[in-house]
């Protein structure tokens, strides 16, 4: 019962950053139709730009997790302004494609320049754990899951309270009505995809510092992103908030009582399992057919 | 057989070029890997250029030819739940190469029948994510495939003829001709697909669904055999991979590999025979050509970069890039034949 | 003309709801063999939705349709086409990046049944020659043969349309659904179209159309069923459809544009 017990309470530290991936790419995929295949090398870059503000520019941990929040954004502003924007209207086949190359450039980029050996990135937080009765949690995790909540609740007041979030909310129902309504619908893709961004290299900065940064670790942080986002549907922000933390569970529990080595391969189970019973996620609309 | 002129002209080039090498172990061994990659590409193609459908788990189906190829032949023995025990002893490497289609062709039909339910970006993503299945296993089945330890001592391929008996392909310069010779019945295949009857059905459920379906075109079997097809195609590249390496570990299944055969597919021309074989040399041979120059993280921003320019500035590739150009050439007046299907309504 | 025959398409009561949208309330007709009947009503009435129902795109909410006393409920469009009910579509009737010979090979499809096996072994020559000659044949037939070796997509719009129209033909239906065929078509190559709809009926095929045309709709049917908001509200000859005060309350109560079809269509009764 104590082992049940410390497994949701590690698939609740987990799941937030894993809510946090899922609702960055399913808004670029609602809003602009774009399968992301940078969302995995925005995650290292988020956690590298966390390493560097920490280590190099001795920002100080609680000032580089803003930083490197901030380079997603702008990261992910310019791949729209320089990739997206021009090739807006040609069909998803190439998008993916461009996508890809830029995802290799981005991850080859940051492998030559920091190499291949894995970097820690040192945090303010006591080495001896929070004991919480019999189950425990270090207070770097507690914080992360603070700080990932604390971005989901921003991220929910920017999109249902505000006047951007209402002109992108207006976009995905439908970018053409929106645009004749007078919303500036090239902004908004950009917005869009820089916010996107922006909580991708935030979950890989929460992450960096619980495990180790190193260049691959975006690639199955993207595949996890895609699990998550087919889970709660796509486009669905709810549903990949509410994906984030079951994959967590699904991956806590198979790597508590299977065995750790598959830990990795929960989501994709779990995105064959959903794709055969329930294709369009399980909280997803039917998707309608033209 | 005019229309086949540039492919059989390739095919002369390819049989003379170790001749022309001179015998430099070092550039047969980068076309030996790089014919067994094309392949792939090509059974990629088919998917991918003639039906329209992006795979991006296409390593799976190589991985899983070459582990069953390999295993087939080394021999394995394995307990599975409730200890069942399964032995089996080393079998010739052609019959491994024969399992590894049957395989990769079974792995198709699943893939294809699961996949084809979805479209669109589920299908890219279930691609991926069975890709990534079979990776995990194969990293985590260590008592079958020894996990990161890799397969060692694969044994080379053994061709009998009967009445001479057999050869065992030791050297590069066999292995390239094997490659070649496998290669060009797999282009073959493809060309009489791509003619037949369900070579237009393909065409017609690319280029205009609802119709094609209104015609009599059954989608889910038309779609599910050119997957089988392409698997089995993929899997034999894989098993000519195995035998030829003699060792493989878990990294047969990794993504970048797809990324590859994607990046040739797409840059040579998809949706043409000779598209995946042109963009196959090219990005094969782009590393030999770079790595004097280079380290491989920047070769691999190459790589990324060219997959972006070509889509912006040659989006159907190289060979129909080309092909226009000549058309234009003989048309009268230069001017081009005919406006393209952008014009249409 | 039309004695005690079986239909050759029931239309049973079906209905059609997309979420609470109502797109055809209950929809209930019969063609006879052999005849030219026309689906006619203003923008919105349900018509083209109707045909999706007819060859499967779409699945009824309730009721169902039965072709040649077989019912289609659950049967794919592949399925559907196979018993000898075939479509043309409104937009985008052709293959556009192959040529029109090609196109209408693709339509061939159900004809060339020979092995896969036979056809990459190249046994199945004859069988692609005689495929080819087939498909000129039809080209003829639509008027196309000067335009077999162009891409479909470079056609005119009106010769796209008779393109579709081939394909469909190859199918070798017994039925033929055509929707709105002749629109974007000029005047005479509308008289050209008519002509090829009544040779298609002189081969036995039973023609059901979707047209705005009122002109060419009153000139070529035999018979018209009227549809507004997704319900039938007139069935009968042209004279009698031109003279029902229901039709000519549904198109007067719609837009300027349904206006002007009933204005044409009383122009027609006029003339």
């Amino acid at each position: 019962m104590t082992e049940f017990l410390q497994h949701l309470l590690n698939t609740l530290v987990l799941g937030g950053t894993y809510a946090l991936l899922g609702i960055g790419l399913t808004l670029i995929f609602g809003i602009m139709n774009v399968v992301n295949f940078t969302h995995g090398a925005l995650y290292t870059v988020g956690a590298y730009v966390m390493y560097l503000a920490v280590t190099a520019l001795g920002l100080g941990f609680f000032a580089a997790l803003p930083t490197a929040i901030l380079g997603g954004l702008l990261l992910g502003a310019i791949l729209d302004l320089v990739l997206l924007r021009p090739l807006r209207g040609a069909d998803m086949d190439t998008t993916m494609l461009v996508m890809i190359g830029a995802g290799i450039v981005l991850q080859s980029g940051t492998l030559w320049l920091f190499g291949g050996v894995a970097k820690s990135i040192p945090t303010p937080f006591p080495d001896a754990p929070l004991q919480l009765g019999p189950v425990s949690v270090s207070w770097l995790r507690l914080f992360v899951l603070g700080a990932a909540l604390a971005l989901i609740g921003l991220n929910y007041w920017l999109i249902n309270r505000t006047r951007l979030g209402l002109a992108m909310r207006a976009t995905f129902q439908d970018h053409d009505t929106a645009s004749l309504m007078g919303v500036n619908v090239r902004l908004i893709y950009t917005a869009t995809f820089a916010i996107g961004s922006s909580l991708a290299a935030a979950a890989g900065a929460l992450l960096g510092p619980v495990y180790v940064v190193f260049p691959q670790m975006g690639g199955m942080a993207e595949l996890k992103a895609f699990a998550i986002v087919i889970l709660g549907g796509l486009g669905n922000i709810t549903g990949a908030a509410i994906g984030g933390f079951i994959l967590a569970l699904a991956e806590e529990l198979g790597a508590g009582y299977i065995s750790s080595g598959y830990r990795d391969a929960m989501g994709f189970l779990i995105i064959i399992a959903v794709l055969i019973f329930k294709p369009t996620g399980l909280f997803a609309k039917a998707e309608r057919i033209g | 057989m005019t229309r086949h002129l540039p492919a059989l002209a390739l095919l002369a080039a390819l049989a003379a070029l170790p001749f022309a090498l001179g015998h430099n172990p070092y550039l047969l061994n980068a076309l030996i890997t790089t014919g067994i990659v094309t392949i792939a590409a090509m059974s990629l193609n088919l998917l991918l250029g003639f039906t329209g459908q992006l795979s991006l788990g296409h390593i799976a189906f190589f991985g899983i030819g070459a582990y069953v190829s390999a295993l087939t032949s080394l021999g394995f023995d394995v307990e599975l739940l409730w200890g069942l025990r399964i032995v089996h002893e080393p079998w010739p490497p052609v019959v491994g190469f024969g399992l590894a289609v049957l395989a990769t062709a079974g792995c198709g039909y699943l893939v294809g029948r699961l996949s084809f339910r979805v479209r669109g970006a589920y299908f890219v993503i279930v691609t991926i994510s069975f890709a990534e299945v079979v990776r995990l296993v194969a990293l985590n089945w260590v008592e079958l495939t020894q996990g990161p330890l890799a397969l060692t001592g694969i044994p080379p391929f053994s061709l009998g003829l009967p009445g001479l008996g057999s050869v065992t392909l030791r050297t590069k310069m066999q292995n390239y001709y094997l490659v070649l010779v496998v290669g060009t019945l797999c282009y073959a295949l493809i060309a009489l697909l791509v003619r037949s009857r369900f070579g237009r059905a393909m065409r017609g459920l690319k280029e205009n669904e609802s119709l094609a379906l209104s015609v009599g075109i059954n989608a889910t079997r038309t779609l599910t055999l050119a997957a089988v097809i392409s698997a089995a195609m993929a899997g034999a590249a894989g098993s000519l991979y195995a035998h030829y390496l003699r060792i493989i570990d878990p990294d047969v299944f990794l993504f970048s590999t797809t990324v590859t055969m994607v990046i040739m597919v797409v840059g040579g021309g998809k949706g043409t025979l000779l598209g995946p074989v042109v963009g196959g040399l090219i990005f094969g041979l782009l590393p030999v050509a770079l790595r004097p120059v280079m380290v491989p993280e920047a070769q691999w921003m190459v790589f990324g970069v060219v997959l972006i320019v070509i889509q912006f500035v040659m989006p159907r590739g190289i060979v129909p890039g080309l092909a226009r150009l000549a058309t234009r050439r003989h048309a009268p007046g230069g001017a081009p034949a005919r406006m393209p299907a952008e014009a249409r309504p | 003309m039309s004695e005690i025959h079986a239909p050759i398409l029931s239309v049973d009561h079906v209905g059609v709801r997309f979420g609470g949208l109502v797109a055809i309330a209950d929809l209930h007709f019969d063609v006879h063999p052999g005849e030219i009947v026309s689906l006619i009503g203003p923008n919105g009435a349900g018509k083209t939705t109707a045909f999706n129902v007819m060859t499967g795109f779409l699945k009824p909410s309730q009721g169902q349709v039965r072709f040649r006393g077989t019912s289609l409920q659950g049967l794919q469009p592949h399925e559907i086409v196979r018993l000898g009910l075939s479509r043309t579509f409104q937009r985008t009737s052709v293959f556009p990046d192959d040529t029109v010979v090609d196109n209408v090979m693709i339509g061939l499809h159900r004809r060339g049944r020979g092995r896969l096996v036979d056809s990459l072994l190249g046994q199945d020559r004859t069988g692609e020659a005689a495929l080819r000659d087939r498909a000129r044949a039809l080209l003829d037939w639509v008027g196309l043969s000067g335009r077999a070796q162009d891409k479909a997509g470079s056609l005119a719009y009106g010769e796209q349309r008779l393109v579709g129209v081939a394909l469909a033909l190859a199918t070798e239906p017994a039925m033929l659904l055509l929707d709105e065929p002749v629109s974007g078509m000029n005047a005479s190559e509308t008289q050209v179209f008519v002509r090829l709809i009544r040779s298609i009926r002189e081969r036995g095929i039973t023609i059901l159309l979707v047209e705005h045309d009122m002109p060419m709709v009153m000139e070529v049917s035999d018979r018209i069923v009227v549809l507004n908001y997704g319900r039938l509200i007139a069935e009968g000859p042209p004279a009698a459809i031109r003279a029902d005060p229901a039709v000519i309350e549904a198109y007067l109560g719609q837009g300027s544009a349904a206006r002007e079809a009933a204005q044409a269509a009383r122009e027609t009764i006029d003339a």
